[in-house]
């Protein structure tokens, strides 16, 4: 396809009109900057952005109501973590037992690094007890490689309190719908 | 000894070196600290051009933004390419702020501070001067892109030596009229033939003369709508490519230098220097606080031209290089001719 070019005319050539259409605009946009306050700018650290509902930040384990570990170092999320970052010691025979009832056992030691993490949020999807979460930190600093591995009591004053025991309920919620899987419209 | 240069501090000719030598320090930092500033001012108007804040970080308001600059230009590592011709390479950053500086000298940037003259140097030939150096501007961009010795930088340095070349004669002939006006090519002269009111401004008499010279210090200066010689979209940076560190700021100071000296050239041709036609401040100063008044006008007419720079290059888009080529040789250059001629004509009529 040709595009036709219409010839300018004279006031055209003159480059007036773009010149009075472009001073237009910025001076628009200047005003409405400087003395409006409408600039786009966030200023980061003192503004933060919202960070939505289901945003995947940083893997930190966390406490049920009780103050009690939920993790049972049972080791799925080290198994099924794509890039190695999670690494469980587990207690052993003679170890620690768990600090709270219906659980045999809990990490002797629990490290993420998060250089390597990924946040995927394989960690969360596959553990049992409901244990670690991506919650929604996303600016984690450091002045060192070894300061970036986060090791269990920093995983868990980080992850916090998270409610009670739940995972009966949302495996039984998830075997409910099982049930009437192909929706019947 | 001590009384000899007593004696001699003194004397005529020691009061003038004196003088000189101190006007010559005050106005070079004052030029220095504009320079420096103009930068800032330039990314806060762009910044708000564009919906944006700007550097506000660095003090009050990002008013230390220019030294913080420094700063950090000094310490970035200067890095030497290997495939550069070295002593051209060192050569361009250090004369790219020459002609600005050495323009400051014919400039009258105020009347009288007591019995000095705020001018450096009462050059009769001032204005011969201003343009001797102004062409030895394209000196540093030419070698800049010739001693970088890669193909992007010498496209720029050749974009920029035929654009300077090309709008210097329309420059210079653009003013001829101004002079043929005036009778004189000493510009405080220009300054007082303009200290008769708003209108014998030279800007009323001479409109042409001023669009053709405003046009073409955009051209001289590389700066927007001109800024071929450093377009970034093409030649990837221009002719300053290989340049880092200091010797980087250095050409990045020799633009702003050169954008202030040809404001101060279009406020000292055109717009009646440091006169302004209220309260008798278009006479010579008789007090301090008048020098002081005049110098401050100057500046503040200096300072509405460069805003007016920073916000044309924030405003339009880059002329193409034919249509530059064909603005400066085809329409300028016979309006110019035509101007002298028709003033001229009309001197000759009146006489």
């Amino acid at each position: 396809m040709i595009v036709k070019r219409k010839p300018l005319n004279f006031w055209e050539r003159l480059y007036l009109p773009a010149m009075i259409g472009g001073f237009k605009v910025t001076i628009r946009h200047f005003t409405r900057t400087l003395f409006g306050g409408k600039a786009v700018t966030m200023q980061y650290p003192e503004e933060k952005w919202a960070v939505p509902p289901d945003y995947r930040g940083a893997p930190y384990l966390v406490r049920d109501q009780e103050g009690n570990t939920k993790c049972v170092s049972c080791q799925l999320c080290e198994f099924v973590c794509p890039p190695k970052a999670i690494k469980i010691i587990p207690p052993g025979p003679a170890g620690q037992l768990a600090d709270r009832p219906n659980a045999e056992k809990m990490p002797a030691e629990f490290e993420i690094n998060m250089l390597r993490c990924i946040f995927c949020g394989f960690c969360q999807e596959v553990c049992p007890e409901e244990a670690i979460f991506l919650l929604k930190d996303y600016s984690l600093t450091g002045t060192s490689r070894a300061e970036m591995i986060y090791d269990k009591e920093k995983l868990l004053a980080l992850g916090g309190v998270h409610g009670g025991v739940q995972k009966w309920k949302h495996k039984l919620e998830e075997a409910k719908e099982q049930e009437n899987f192909p929706v019947k419209v | 000894m001590i009384q000899t240069i007593l004696d001699w501090a003194r004397s005529p000719v020691g009061q003038f070196v004196l003088f000189t030598a101190v006007k010559v320090f005050v106005a070079f930092n004052i030029m220095m600290v504009i320079v420096a500033y103009i930068v800032l001012v330039e990314r806060r108007v762009c910044a708000f051009m564009q919906d944006r804040i700007g550097p506000n970080r660095v003090g009050p308001l990002g008013l230390l933004q220019p030294a913080a600059d420094a700063v950090k230009s000094f310490f970035k590592e200067e890095f030497t390419p290997a495939h550069v011709r070295k002593i051209y390479f060192l050569l361009a950053p250090a004369i790219a702020l020459m002609p600005a500086i050495l323009n400051l000298a014919v400039i009258p940037f105020g009347s009288k501070l007591g019995n000095q003259p705020m001018v450096l140097a009462n050059l009769n030939v001032g204005i011969l001067y201003t343009f001797g150096f102004v062409s030895l501007g394209v000196y540093s961009i030419a070698l800049a892109g010739y001693a970088a010795n890669s193909k992007f930088p010498f496209l720029g340095g050749i974009r920029a030596s035929a654009q300077m070349i090309s709008y210097e004669i329309s420059m210079g002939m653009s003013v001829v009229p101004v002079f043929m006006l005036v009778g004189s090519l000493n510009l405080s002269d220009v300054i007082g033939y303009q200290a008769h009111g708003l209108f014998s401004w030279l800007v009323f008499k001479q409109p042409l003369a001023f669009a053709i010279f405003l046009v073409a210090a955009f051209a001289e200066t590389n700066r927007t709508p001109f800024d071929l010689p450093e377009a970034e979209q093409e030649l990837a940076g221009g002719y300053n490519i290989e340049y880092s560190s200091i010797k980087f700021a250095l050409f990045f100071m020799g633009e702003y230098a050169n954008i202030t000296l040809v404001s101060a050239m279009m406020v000292t041709l055109f717009f009646g220097g440091w006169t302004l036609p209220v309260f008798g401040l278009d006479q010579p100063a008789a007090t301090l606080a008048g020098g002081v008044a005049h110098i401050l006008i100057f500046l503040a007419k200096v300072f509405i031209f460069l805003f007016g720079f920073i916000w044309i290059r924030w405003m339009w888009p880059r002329f193409r290089y034919d249509q530059l080529m064909d603005l400066g040789w085809r329409r300028f250059i016979p309006l110019a001719l035509a101007n002298i001629v028709v003033t001229a004509v009309i001197l000759w009529l009146k006489s």
